[in-house]
C-alpha cells in the first residue's frame, strides 16, 4: 500500500504507571504532527498510554553488534560494580 | 414510519453516526496507507459506538421488543433520519476526508450544545461521545490542510469534492419538525446559532488549507425527513443484507 516516500518513525509510549518512555515500534508518516496522530491511532487503541514521542528513525544512531563482545564482554567479570557487599539492616525494605 | 418527536431524534442523532461509521469502515483494508487505514477505521467504530448508544436509548423509547439491531438493520431507507451529507458515496481520499471534516465540525459543536439537553441520557452520551468527536475534528482538519495546501492534483482534487459536498452542508441547521418541538422544550440542540460557530471553524481551516468556501446558494435537504440521495440504498443493501436475509441470525 505505501509506496515508500514517507519517513520511518520511532514511536516511543509512556504508560499511565510508566515512568519512562519505552519504544512501542515504528511507522510511515510526512512528518512529526501526523507521525504523533499515527501513533495515537496505532499504538495507543488499547489504552497502551498517555504520553507519546516520536522521533525519525534516521537520527537514531546505534552501537555496532560485531563490537558486542569488545563492548559488553568486559563487564562480565566486574561483580564489584554491583552494590550488592552491603550488609543491610532488616529495617530496610525496598532496597 | 412515524414515531413521536423524542424517539425521532434519537434515531436521527444514531442514524447519522451509524450511517458515517460505515461508510468509513467501506475504507478498512483500502487505506492510502496502514496508519491511515488503522486511524478511518478507528474513527468508524467510534461512530459506529456512539450510534449504538443511541440506538439502544431509541428502543428503550420504543419499548415492546424494539432492539438496537431490529433498528439498525431492520428498517428501509425512508425510516432512516440522517442527513444527506453522511450517506454521499467515499469518492476518493479527499472526498472522504472532506466529508468527515464538514460533519465533526458539525458533531463538534452539536454535542457541545447536547450536552446542556434537559435530557440527561442525550445529555450523557453526548459527553462521552465529544471527546472522540474532538480528536476526528483535529484529525481531518490536519488532512484538509495538508491536501488543500498539497500538491497541485490534491488540491484539485479537495475543489472537486467541495464542489460535490456543500451542497449537503445546508440541511445540518435547518431543523425538522420534531427538532422543532423539542427544542422549545430544551431537549433537542437549537441549531439556529451553530452555523456560525460551524462556519467560523471551517472558513479557519479552508484558509489555511488554500480553500474558498462556495457561494453556491442551493442547498439539497430531506434527509432527515427520510428524503434520501441514491447512495443510501445502495449502503443500506449491502450492510443490512444478512439480516434481512436471516432474520435474527446470530454468530
Amino acid at each position: 500500500m505505501h509506496d515508500g516516500q514517507w519517513p520511518l518513525w520511532e514511536v516511543f509510549i509512556r504508560s499511565k504507571q510508566g515512568l519512562d518512555h519505552k519504544h512501542a515500534g515504528s511507522l510511515h508518516a510526512a512528518d512529526a504532527a501526523m507521525a504523533i496522530e499515527n501513533a495515537r491511532d496505532v499504538y495507543t487503541r488499547r489504552m497502551e498510554g498517555v504520553s507519546i514521542w516520536v522521533v525519525e528513525s534516521k537520527y537514531i544512531h546505534a552501537s555496532n553488534p560485531d563490537e558486542a563482545s569488545s563492548l559488553y564482554d568486559p563487564a562480565n567479570d566486574k561483580v564489584y560494580r554491583h552494590p550488592t557487599f552491603y550488609d543491610l539492616p532488616d529495617e530496610l525494605k525496598h532496597m | 414510519m412515524g414515531y413521536p418527536a423524542h424517539i425521532e431524534y434519537a434515531l436521527h442523532l444514531a442514524d447519522n453516526a451509524m450511517i458515517l461509521g460505515h461508510r468509513n469502515s467501506e475504507w478498512t483494508g483500502y487505506g492510502p496507507i496502514l496508519e491511515q487505514d488503522i486511524a478511518l477505521s478507528n474513527i468508524a467504530l467510534d461512530l459506529i459506538g456512539q450510534s449504538r448508544y443511541l440506538y439502544q436509548y431509541a428502543a428503550r423509547l420504543i419499548g415492546s421488543d424494539t432492539t438496537e439491531d431490529i433498528l439498525a438493520y431492520g428498517r428501509d431507507a425512508w425510516d432512516f433520519r440522517n442527513c444527506l451529507l453522511v450517506e454521499q458515496d467515499n469518492g476518493d481520499w479527499g472526498k472522504t476526508i472532506l466529508r468527515q471534516f464538514l460533519f465533526s465540525a458539525w458533531q463538534f459543536y452539536f454535542y457541545g450544545q447536547l450536552l446542556h439537553s434537559q435530557d440527561r441520557e442525550l445529555a450523557a452520551i453526548a459527553e462521552k461521545s465529544l471527546k472522540e468527536v474532538t480528536y476526528h475534528l483535529r484529525w481531518s482538519s490536519e488532512w484538509v490542510i495538508r491536501l488543500g495546501d498539497g500538491t497541485e492534483e490534491s488540491h484539485a482534487r479537495m475543489e472537486r469534492a467541495l464542489d460535490q459536498l456543500w451542497k449537503f452542508t445546508g440541511e445540518l441547521f435547518v431543523p425538522a419538525g420534531y427538532e422543532r418541538a423539542l427544542s422549545v422544550a430544551g431537549i433537542a440542540v437549537d441549531l439556529t446559532p451553530l452555523g456560525p460557530m460551524w462556519r467560523g471553524r471551517v472558513e479557519e481551516v479552508f484558509a489555511e488549507a488554500q480553500l474558498s468556501l462556495p457561494d453556491a446558494a442551493w442547498m439539497q435537504r430531506g434527509g432527515k425527513e427520510g428524503r434520501h440521495t441514491e447512495h443510501l440504498g445502495y449502503l443500506l443493501a449491502e450492510m443490512q443484507f444478512l439480516q434481512k436475509t436471516y432474520p435474527g441470525c446470530e454468530w
